[in-house]
């Protein structure tokens, strides 16, 4: 482990880091990207501070549904809702 | 190159504590591996509360995240002769940070190529869930600049707390009635409800990219909203 510690990778600007919250926080990204995101935070406030206020979006997010599972008729209305859109 | 280093701290935020100097990584090193224990407790301080915020990315609870901070700094004090400065301690010690936070997480690897990531424009035409930026580009350094593509207005801190106010939950609902449906729909299904990624795109029969992309469109908007709520509804200087 302490061997690909070391290794270098290349650098990222804050406006691309931006664009890759997302997948960062599902962890969808690739090892080599997301050791990228992980070098970037680690020197850069800003973006320490973006992708903590995304995941501090998502904790009140969670808050919203009051712990309340997902009603059939709620389900139903976004499902129409996203279908709609479509048409 | 990121931010360097000597931009951590209060250069963009007067409000903000100054973070004591620490001294130069080579110097730093050394202190680390000869046991000197005033060092480490200043280091310990200074990062230890950016550390917490990367642990958190991947596990659920803060309990967890600071656990996985006191382990870190354990294998920091075990690996430190390991240290190579090919990148700066910081970044080697978050690596430290990530690895166990992404094992504790119980995370697979699940592996999508970086240039997959943004790419799919998702939804795009007059829906407003086309492609493009999801951060206003003037908040960043103009091309051509030495910093280019680097913050210029980064995000300003939010006051400690703020996120239980019950006004806090009410903007968040009105930022997410307010979005395109498409997106509406996904961010009410991952974030509200809970459901994973898998099962957002198979009730929605959409691919993994688009689901991404409509999530990724609908949490920058959320979280901006959130912004300009907490920062007493005007835009930053």
């Amino acid at each position: 482990m302490t061997e690909s510690l070391n290794d270098p990778v290349d650098h990222l600007a804050c406006v691309e880091l931006v664009e890759l919250v997302t997948a960062f926080l599902d962890g969808d990204l690739d090892p080599v990207a997301e050791r990228r995101v992980v070098d970037h935070i680690s020197l850069c406030d800003g973006c320490d501070r973006y992708v903590d206020q995304v995941r501090q979006t998502t904790d009140v997010l969670a808050g919203l549904s009051g712990g309340a599972p997902l009603s059939d008729e709620a389900r139903e209305r976004l499902l129409a809702a996203f279908r709609d859109s479509i048409g | 190159m990121p931010c360097g280093s000597d931009n951590v701290g209060a250069r963009w935020h007067a409000d903000s504590v100054p973070p004591p100097e620490l001294p130069p990584d080579d110097v730093l090193t050394g202190l680390l591996l000869a046991g000197d224990e005033a060092a480490f407790a200043q280091v310990v301080d200074a990062w230890s509360p950016g550390m917490r915020r990367l642990a958190r990315v991947y596990v659920s609870t803060e309990e967890s995240a600071a656990e996985v901070v006191q382990e870190a700094w354990l294998a920091v004090v075990q690996g430190i002769g390991t240290f190579a400065g090919r990148s700066s301690l910081r970044t080697w010690v978050y690596r430290i940070v990530a690895n166990i936070a992404r094992r504790r997480g119980g995370r697979e690897a699940r592996t999508i190529p970086a240039g997959a990531v943004g790419n799919d424009g998702g939804d795009r035409g007059d829906r407003g869930d086309g492609a493009g930026p999801t951060v206003d580009p003037a908040r960043f350094a103009p091309a051509g600049e030495p910093d280019a593509g680097h913050w210029q207005r980064p995000p300003a801190p939010w006051p400690e707390q703020a996120l239980l106010a019950g006004e806090v939950r009410a903007e968040v609902a009105a930022a997410v009635a307010g979005l395109p449906a498409r997106q509406r729909v996904v961010i009410t299904l991952r974030d509200v409800h809970g459901y994973d990624a898998a099962e957002v795109c198979s009730i929605l029969e959409i691919s993994a990219a688009n689901q991404r992309v409509l999530l990724h469109r609908a949490r920058a908007a959320v979280r901006l909203c959130l912004e300009r709520y907490l920062a007493g509804g005007e835009e930053e200087p």
